[in-house]
C-alpha cells in the first residue's frame, strides 16, 4: 500500500469552497455545495457516499465538464499546481484534460464508443495529447493493453468494445487514462460494475500503476471497504457536502460525524460474526432541491440537536488532519452566534 | 435454529442435478441450433424449512438462471425440483401454480422490476387478483379484505399505507424494494427467492432491508433462497452458502465456513478478493489475484470448471470433472485437493 507522500508543500490539487448548482424544474439542485479538499502529489484520495452525494459532479467539476445548463460551477476554486482550473480557456483546459488530469468514467459501457475499434479509440486519444506517428500510438496502444494485462493484445486492439468483457473494458479505459501519463488520476466508482476477483485485480492494477508513476489518484466508491485498502485520505459526502475528512485509518479506527459512524456500523463483515440486527441508519437520504440551512443529516441523525435543524454546523478538527462538519463538536460560542 | 433440529427436519425444497441450458441459434430465417449457454450446468442441493441458502458467485455464473428454474420462470432442460414432495417438473400446469403460491420472488433492480405505470396498491395486490380469479386462494378474499391485506402489508414492510396510490417513480430505491417484498409476501408463501435484493442499494439503505428480511424471516417462519455477490452480505443474512461458478456449485457449506475454513480456491481466492472495512486489515491481507475473467458458459466442459483460472490445479483436473464430496457433516466441496 501507498504511504501518504503530501509533504507539506503546496498540494497539486487544492478545491476550494466549489458549488456546483443544477437549475431543474423542481428547483435548484445544489449538487455540490461548498467543499474543499486537497491532493497531494502520489496521494490516493477516496470520496465515499450515497447515490446523489455529488461524488460524480465533484469531479467532473475539476475537469470542468458539467454540462451548461442545467449546471453551473457557482462558487469556489479549483487550484491546479497552482492555477485556477475555473479561469482557464479552452484551449488551456484541454490541455489539462488528459495530460494533467485524467479520468475513468462511472460507466465503462458507456465510456467506449460501441462502433469504432478499440485500437481507433485509443489511437486518437493518444494523438490529441502526444506528438508522435499513428504506428507509435497503436505500438503504445499495444503495450498499455498488455500494462493493464490483456492478453494477445496485438489481435485483440483491433477488436470492437463488445468483444471485450465488462472487466477487460474496464482494464481498457484504465489503460486509455493512465497512457497519458497524467498528474491526477480521477477513477469514477471504476469497479463497481465488476465482479470481486476483477475487483480486485482493477484496483491492483491502478494501485502498482499510480506508485509507479507517480500519479495521485481520487477514488470514488461506495465501498468502504475499497477505501480502506486503497486510500491514503478519505472524504465522505452527504448531501452535496463533505461532513467528514480523515486519514483513512483514523476515519475507521475513530469516526466522528454521525452518518460516517453509521456508514461504517452498517455494513456486515466477513471478518466478524453478526448475529441479530444489522446496525442501520433509518430513513431516506434528503432531496437536494432548495435544502434549507440545517445539517442535512439531521432527519437520520441519532444525535439530533435542537441547532441542527435550523443551521449548518461550521466545520472543526478533531485531530490532525481530522476534520468533521458537526454540531456535536462545536463550542457553545459557536452554537449560540445565532 | 440448532443444528439438531434443523437434522429432524423434511426438505421444503430438494433440487437434483439441475440444468438450465438456453440454445445459440444462428440463420435469420432457418434457425439452426449452434450451441448452448449452460448457465446452470447440473446443481444439487437441499433447503430446510427456516434456514437461508445463500447463493455467491460472479457475474454471470448462474444464480438467477437458478432461482428462476426453480420457480418455473424457465422449463429447466434436465434434473428436478421437488417442492414439498411435488415434482414440479412434472407436475401439471393447475399443481404447479398451486406450489408457486408457496414460492415467491423478490428482484435485484428495484427501479425495473416494478411496472411504472401501476400504483402501489395494484402492485401489492397483484398477484392476491390473480390466485382470486382463478379460485385458488386459500380463503374467499372480497374487495375489502384485500384492501386491509395491502395496508398490513404495507405497514409491515414499513411503508406508510397513506401512500397507497402512489406509483413507483415516487419512492426511493429503498422503498420500492420494500413494495417489492410487500408483493412477495401477499400470498403467505413459505418460500422466498430474493436475487440480489440488496445489490442496488445504498449501504445506509442495504442494511434496512436486510435487517427487514431478517424480521420477516423469524415472524413468518420463511424459508429463503438468497442471492449476492456479496460475501460479506451472504455471511450475514444465510445459515448455508452456495459458492457457484460457471453453473456449478463449487462449494456447499454453514454460512461461517467460507470464511473460516474455505476448502475450493475458488472460494478462497472470492474471499480474499473480497475486501473488509478496516484498513488495519486491509493493508495486512495476502490477496490471491486470479488471472483472466470469467470463461464463456457456451462450452461444454469435460475437466473442472474453475481450471483455467484454478491456482492449484493439477494434470487430473484437466480431463475429470470433481463431483461433489461431503467431507464433514455440514460441508461439501468439488475438487480434487479433497479426494
Ligand atoms: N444534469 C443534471 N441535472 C440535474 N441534476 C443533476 C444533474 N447531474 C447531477 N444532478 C444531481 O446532482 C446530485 C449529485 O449527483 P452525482 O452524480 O454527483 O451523485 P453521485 O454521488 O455521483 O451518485 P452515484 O453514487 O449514484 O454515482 C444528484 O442529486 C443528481 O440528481
Ligand atoms: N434467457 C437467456 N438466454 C440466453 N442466455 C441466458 C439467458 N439468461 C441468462 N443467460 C446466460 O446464462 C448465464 C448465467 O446468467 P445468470 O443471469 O443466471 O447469471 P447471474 O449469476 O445471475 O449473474 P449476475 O450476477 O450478473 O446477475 C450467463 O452467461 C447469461 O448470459
Ligand atoms: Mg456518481
Ligand atoms: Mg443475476
Amino acid at each position: 500500500m501507498k504511504k501518504n507522500t503530501n509533504k507539506g508543500s503546496a498540494p497539486l490539487l487544492d478545491v476550494r469552497n466549489l458549488q456546483t448548482y443544477f437549475k431543474t424544474d423542481e428547483g435548484i439542485v445544489k449538487a455540490v455545495d461548498g467543499i474543499s479538499f486537497t491532493l497531494g502529489e502520489g496521494e490516493t484520495l477516496g470520496i465515499v457516499g450515497e447515490s446523489g452525494s455529488g461524488k460524480s459532479v465533484t469531479n467532473l467539476s475539476i475537469m470542468r465538464l458539467i454540462q451548461s445548463p442545467p449546471g453551473k460551477i457557482v462558487g469556489g476554486q479549483i487550484l491546479f499546481e497552482g492555477k485556477d482550473i475555473l479561469t482557464l480557456s479552452e484551449k488551456e483546459l484541454r490541455h489539462v484534460r488528459g495530460n494533467e488530469i485524467s479520468m475513468i468514467f462511472q460507466d465503462p459501457m458507456t465510456s467506449l464508443n460501441p462502433f469504432l475499434r478499440i485500437s481507433t479509440q485509443m489511437i486518437e486519444t493518444i494523438l490529441l495529447h502526444q506528438k508522435m506517428t499513428k504506428k507509435e500510438a497503436l505500438k503504445k496502444s499495444i503495450d498499455m493493453l498488455k500494462l493493464v494485462g490483456i492478453p494477445a493484445a496485438e489481435e485483440r486492439v483491433h477488436n470492437y468494445p463488445h468483444q471485450f468483457s465488462g472487466g477487460m473494458r474496464q482494464r481498457v479505459m484504465i489503460g486509455m487514462a493512465l497512457s497519458c501519463e497524467a498528474k491526477v488520476l480521477i477513477a469514477d466508482e471504476p469497479t463497481t460494475a465488476l465482479d470481486v476477483t476483477i475487483q480486485a485485480q482493477i484496483l491492483e492494477l491502478i494501485n502498482e500503476l499510480a506508485k509507479k508513476l507517480n500519479t495521485a489518484v481520487i477514488l470514488i466508491t461506495h465501498d468502504l471497504g475499497v477505501v480502506a485498502g486503497m486510500c491514503d485520505t478519505v472524504c465522505v459526502m452527504y448531501a452535496g457536502k463533505i461532513v467528514e475528512k480523515a486519514k483513512t485509518e483514523d476515519l475507521y479506527a475513530s469516526p466522528s460525524h454521525p452518518y460516517t459512524f453509521g456508514l461504517i456500523q452498517s455494513v456486515p463483515r466477513l471478518d466478524k460474526a453478526q448475529d441479530g440486527k444489522l446496525y442501520s441508519i433509518e430513513g431516506q437520504p434528503p432531496n437536494v432541491i432548495d435544502l434549507p440551512e440545517c445539517c442535512p443529516f439531521h432527519p437520520r441523525c441519532n444525535k439530533k440537536m435542537d441547532i441542527c435543524t435550523y443551521k449548518y454546523p461550521p466545520v472543526k478538527k478533531v485531530g490532525e488532519n481530522h476534520e468533521v462538519a458537526c454540531w456535536l463538536y462545536a463550542d457553545e460560542k459557536e452554537k449560540s452566534s445565532t | 435454529m440448532s443444528d439438531s433440529d434443523m437434522n429432524l427436519k423434511q426438505p421444503i425444497l430438494e433440487v437434483k442435478d439441475l440444468k438450465q441450458h438456453f440454445p445459440i441459434e444462428s440463420g435469420l430465417l432457418l434457425k439452426k441450433q449452434v450451441g448452448a449457454v449452460r448457465a446452470v450446468d447440473g446443481i444439487s442441493f437441499d433447503l430446510l424449512p427456516g434456514e437461508t441458502l445463500g447463493i455467491v458467485g460472479e457475474s454471470g455464473c448462474g444464480k438467477s438462471t437458478t432461482v428462476r428454474a426453480i420457480s418455473q420462470l424457465y422449463t429447466p432442460t434436465s434434473g428436478s425440483v421437488i417442492l414439498n414432495g411435488l415434482d414440479l417438473i412434472n407436475a401439471s400446469k393447475k399443481e404447479t401454480l398451486e406450489a408457486r403460491k408457496d414460492m415467491q420472488m423478490i428482484f435485484q433492480d428495484p427501479y425495473a422490476s416494478l411496472d411504472p405505470r401501476m400504483t402501489v396498491r395494484t402492485i401489492i395486490a397483484e398477484p392476491l387478483e390473480i390466485y382470486k380469479r382463478r379460485g385458488m386462494l386459500d380463503t374467499q378474499m372480497s374487495r375489502n379484505d384485500i384492501e386491509n391485506r395491502v395496508e398490513e402489508l404495507m405497514e409491515r414492510v414499513g411503508l406508510n399505507r397513506a401512500f397507497k396510490n402512489r406509483y413507483p417513480h415516487e419512492f426511493s430505491g429503498g422503498q420500492r424494494q420494500r413494495i417489492g417484498i410487500a408483493r412477495a409476501l401477499a400470498l403467505n408463501p413459505k418460500i422466498i427467492l430474493a436475487d440480489e435484493p440488496v445489490s442496488a442499494l445504498d449501504v445506509s439503505i442495504q442494511s434496512q432491508i436486510l435487517n427487514l428480511l431478517h424480521e420477516l424471516q423469524q415472524e413468518l417462519g420463511l424459508t429463503y433462497i438468497f442471492i449476492a455477490h456479496d460475501l460479506a452480505v451472504i455471511e450475514y443474512i444465510s445459515t448455508r452458502v452456495a459458492v457457484m461458478y460457471l453453473g456449478k456449485i463449487m462449494e456447499l457449506s454453514r454460512a461461517a465456513d467460507p470464511y473460516k475454513n474455505p476448502l475450493h480456491p475458488y472460494t478462497k481466492a472470492l474471499l480474499s478478493a473480497a475486501p473488509i472495512p478496516d484498513p488495519v486489515i486491509e493493508r495486512k491481507r495476502q490477496r490471491i489475484i486470479l488471472t483472466g475473467d470469467v470463461p464463456s458458459p457456451n462450452v461444454e466442459r469435460h475437466g473442472c470448471y474453475f481450471y483455467d483460472r484454478c491456482p492449484s490445479r493439477m494434470a487430473k483436473c484437466k480431463e475429470n470433472i470433481p463431483q461433489m464430496k461431503r467431507v464433514d457433516e455440514h460441508h461439501e466441496v468439488a475438487c480434487f485437493l479433497y479426494e
